[in-house]
Formats: structure tokens, sequence, C-alpha cells
């Protein structure tokens, strides 16, 4: 484009590594952590380097947990982490969808106010209804519970708002031809508005599974029974043992492995991440 | 807002609408109308009956120093998170814009940590800045810093700013990035033909023309502020020491849980809702500026 000045390129080289460094370094520090010997990270002599007790702390933050507190298995939480971020995921899209689909193509009474009481849940986020929402949760016996983990998160504005916008660039002409052949209403909905909208929910199910797993407040309200916590909330009360000394690398290695999921999913799916998040902000 | 060609049917529409609209009625609206309800009622010692006190609980809220002191607190943390992540998020986003080799290597480097939860930032961040055993305290007391987040509230609110601030980098990057390269490369070469030096063309013309998707991201940063730190300073300080980490959504948590008062706790949800209807009303029309723009 305009000047090609080598040096200023060589400069934003220089300035992009040092911002990745910035970026990176906390999970470095996380990652060698995790690979040492507790008794030297509490001394405050760790070493920036990795050390070699790699698979004994996994092997333990895995399969024991901590000795000290809670004693729970991280696999444990990583699957109930797992199984809350799948049903919110795979629940917001679901209904949001269902829900779009009936305001879109549909005409009927009352569906203007529905689709404005859907669409104000936007400014009731959880961290300003939490204890009212905690009670009903606990009058419906669901404490404890995946059905109490996802239910209450459940519902999407902006994912039904997305699938709203998307069904209104979808030409009449399809739902024509579809009628022609002789399609119902559900069988247009299965059989070509679904495919068609395979794109979006793959960018909302990568940006909404993120956010399942990164739930913090919810679950740690809700669960009480140690094998119930997920992976976020379990990690906080390894630090929060005042009876033992927190075990550091094991605390390193679930942090790690906390991150491992959702960091995963961003960078294998780069594209669709962008996209999605791009799109639920607008 | 509709389309033209539908479909006839008297009860598909509401039993598509049905699953949505029963977990909105369920777990959103009924319980934000509790919340004002209960905002209005002063309960017994004993939580066995209730008596309708009008607005003394906001009124109580607002003679209370400590819940003062949390609003500017908040306001004061989402700002200098803001600020802090914006101006470097932007500094590699512009690094990032120029026709550099490994440019997509470069973006992928730099979002990942919007995956990270902000407890699992919490501990990143208090484990290389706690006080006897983090590897940067280490260099911090040998600079002669009197280093203690857990004993000093200044420096335990700086350390909330900084983890938080580093966990938005990647998102405002992003945006940033997004937002530069939607100009069209002639708007730059028009400045150099005219001679304006680099420094010069980007406060003279990309800035102006990023300005919508800074005040979009001023407003998401705002907000995340206000509530996605909750799990960042539940892990790093939880509010501590004394109040001097304590926001208005971690005084709605403690206060409610831990104090157990919950005609108060309701009236700050209240007054917290109010502030996201507003919140929520500025990036609306700050998104409808962004698009007609």
């Amino acid at each position: 484009m305009v000047e090609q000045e080598g040096f200023r390129r060589y400069v934003a080289h220089i300035i992009l590594w040092i911002g990745i460094a910035i970026v990176a370094f906390p999970v470095y520090i996380a990652i060698v952590a995790s690979t040492q010997d507790n008794a030297l990270i509490a001394n405050g002599q760790m070493s920036l380097l990795p050390g070699g007790h790699f698979f004994e702390v996994y092997y333990q933050t895995i399969f024991v947990g901590t000795s000290g507190s809670t004693r729970e298995p991280v696999y444990n939480m990583m699957l109930n982490s797992l199984v809350m971020a799948l049903l919110i995921a795979v629940g917001k899209i679901a209904i949001s969808i269902i829900s779009a689909y009936g305001i879109v193509y549909f005409r009927f009474p009352f569906r203007m106010p529905i689709f404005w009481i859907i669409f104000i849940t936007l400014m009731l986020p959880v961290e300003v209804r939490i204890y009212p929402t905690y009670k009903i949760v606990a009058d419906l016996h669901m404490l404890d519970s995946y059905a109490g983990l996802a239910l209450p998160l459940i519902a999407s504005a902006t994912a039904t708002l997305l699938f709203r916008q998307f069904f209104m660039t979808v030409p009449d002409e399809l739902l024509e031809a579809s009628r022609i052949d002789g399609a119902g209403p559900l069988r247009f909905f299965w059989d070509t508005l679904l495919p068609l909208s395979r794109t979006n929910m793959a960018a909302l199910f990568v940006i909404l599974f993120i956010l399942g797993w990164n739930q913090y407040l919810w679950p740690l309200l809700i669960t009480t029974r140690d094998d119930m916590q997920t992976i976020q909330v379990g990690i906080r009360k390894m630090i929060t043992t005042t009876d033992a000394l927190t075990e550091w690398p094991v605390v390193m290695a679930t942090a790690v492995l906390a991150m491992l999921p959702p960091v995963f999913v961003v960078v294998a799916m780069q594209k669709l991440f962008v996209r999605g998040l791009v799109e639920t902000e607008k | 807002m509709q389309k033209q060609s539908i479909f006839q049917s008297k009860l598909l529409p509401y039993a598509l609408v049905a699953p949505q609209l029963a977990i909105v009625l369920i777990f959103f609206y009924w319980p934000a109308l509790q919340a004002v309800i209960q905002s209005f009622l002063l309960q017994d010692a004993f939580g066995l009956s209730s008596s309708f006190v009008w607005f003394d609980n906001y009124i109580e809220l607002f003679k209370d120093p400590a819940y003062f002191e949390a609003i500017v607190r908040t306001f004061f943390f989402s700002f200098a998170i803001a600020v802090s992540s914006l101006s470097f998020a932007l500094l590699l986003a512009v690094m990032a814009d120029k026709p550099l080799r490994g440019s997509m290597l470069y973006r992928t480097l730099l979002i990942w940590p919007y995956a990270v939860a902000p407890p699992v930032v919490g501990v990143l961040w208090i484990f290389m800045l706690h006080p006897s055993l983090g590897v940067l305290a280490r260099y911090l007391r040998a600079a002669g810093v009197d280093w203690n987040p857990l004993l000093d509230g200044n420096q335990a609110a700086a350390l909330i700013i900084l983890a938080a601030a580093w966990k938005q980098i990647s998102y405002n990057f992003l945006f940033f990035l997004a937002g530069l390269q939607a100009i069209p490369r002639s708007v730059f070469e028009a400045a150099a033909i005219d001679g304006a030096r680099p420094m010069r063309r980007f406060w003279t013309v990309t800035f102006p023309l990023l300005s919508p998707t800074i005040f979009f991201l001023l407003v998401v940063n705002i907000v995340y502020a206000f509530f996605d730190t909750f799990g960042i300073i539940d892990t790093m300080t939880r509010g501590g020491p004394g109040t001097s980490t304590v926001t208005l959504v971690y005084k709605v948590y403690s206060d409610g849980l831990l104090g157990g008062n919950l005609g108060s706790s309701a009236a700050q949800s209240v007054i917290l809702m109010v502030m996201v209807i507003v919140l929520t009303g500025i990036q609306f029309r700050f998104v409808e500026r962004k698009v007609t723009y």
C-alpha cells in the first residue's frame, strides 16, 4: 500500500511478539509450575523452566485430586463442566432456533409481545437475579443437578435474534417451493431451514460452549456436593484450604486442564469462533 | 419484520415458542419480579415474617458509605480496565493490520485468552504475584517495592485491574482488527499522498474512522468489568483486603449469601438491573451508529 518501509515492519513484528509474550506468560508459568515440586514453589524457589514431575502431578490431579481439601478428582469436575457446557450450548441453540422459527414464519396473537419478552432478557443477566433464581431452583429441587446448572441459563435472546435475522434473509421462494412439494411447516423446518442454518449453528455453538464451560457464579451458588462441582468452582476451592498448604502444582495443573477445552475450540475452529463472536455482538 | 410468505397454524407457533417462553418466565422474569418485591420488604431476624417498608432498603443503601464506595470502585475499575485493555489491544491490532508475513499466526496467538475463564485468570495472576511465592513478586521485591496485595488494598485493586485487562485484550484486539480491515485502503493512500506521516495518519484518519468500534468496545468492556470480573475477584482477593476490591456484583453476592440481608441484596440487584438497562440501551444506540457510520 503506502510506503513499505522495512524498518516499520520490523518494529511491528517486535511489538506483536512482545504482545504475544505478555499474553502467554501467565499460562507458561502455570504449565511450568504444574511440573514442579510443591515444596520448591511454596518456598518461593520456583524455577522458570519445566520440572520433572509432569506425570505424577497430572496423574494425581486427574485421578485423585488434592490430598488436603476436597479430594475430588479433576476428571469428574471436567465431566461436570462438559455436561453443563454441552447442555447450555445445545439447549440455547435448540430453543432459540425453534422460537425464532415460530416468530418469523407464523402470524399469531401476541407474536410481538412474545418477541419482546424474549428480547428483554438481554437485560437480566444472572448476576442481577442471583438469589431469587437460586430460591426457585431450590424450590424445584434442582440444586446439585445438571438441570439446575443448565436450565436457568438456557434462554438466549442473542441466539433468538441471530436466527431471526438469518431467517429473514432466507428467500421466500424456498418456502413456496417446498409447499408445492407438499411439505408442512415441520418438514420445511427440518429439510430446508435447518440445513441452511448449519454454519450459523456451528458458529454459535463454539461461542456458547466456551460461555458454558466458563460459567462460574451460578455453579458456585447451586452446587454444594463435591462430586457435582465444575472445574471452575473446584479450582477456587483448591486455593481456599486454610487447614492445609495449597498444593500449587495440582492447582496449576487444574488451571491448565480448565483452559484446555475452550482454548482448543478457539484455536481449532478459529473461523467459526470469529464469526460467532462478531455475530452475537451485533 | 415479518415474511410475506408464511404458514397457517393456530397451535404450532405457540408450541415453538413455548420452551423458550417457559424458561424465560420461570428463571428470568419471576426472579426479577421477586427481587423488586423483596427490595421493598424488611424481613424479621428469623425470616418468618416481612413488612412492607417502601424505599427504606434503598435509602439505607445510599446512606451506607460502603455502598457508595463500591459504586465508585466499580466505575473506577471499569474505566481502568477498559482504558488499559483497549489501548494495548489497539496498538497490537494496528501492528497486525499491516501486511506482515505470518499475520494469521499472530492473530491465533493473540485471541486464545478469550477462552480462559475468569476464575482461572484469577488463579494464574495471583500465583504469579503472590507475595510469598509469586515469580513476579520476587522481582518486584528485588526492585524495592513493598509488594503485598493480600494486605495492601491499592495493590489488590491493581492486581484485579491487571488480570481483568489481560483477559480482555484478545476480545478487543479481534474487534479492532476487524474495524481496521473495514477501512478502505484508499483512504490511507490518499492521506499518504497528501504527505501525512504514519503517526499523523493514525490520529487524523484511522482513529476517527475507528471511533464507532471504540465506542462499542468501551461499552462492552464496561459491562465486562461490571459482571465478568466476579470470578477474578472471587479467586484472587474475595473482595479483600477489607472491602478494597468489592464491586457492585460482588457486594450483591456477599451481602446476600454471607450476610443474609435479603432486602438490601434485592435492592442492590434492582439498582444493578437499572444499570444494565442503561448500558444495554447505550450499546444498542452505538451499534446502530456503527452500522450507519
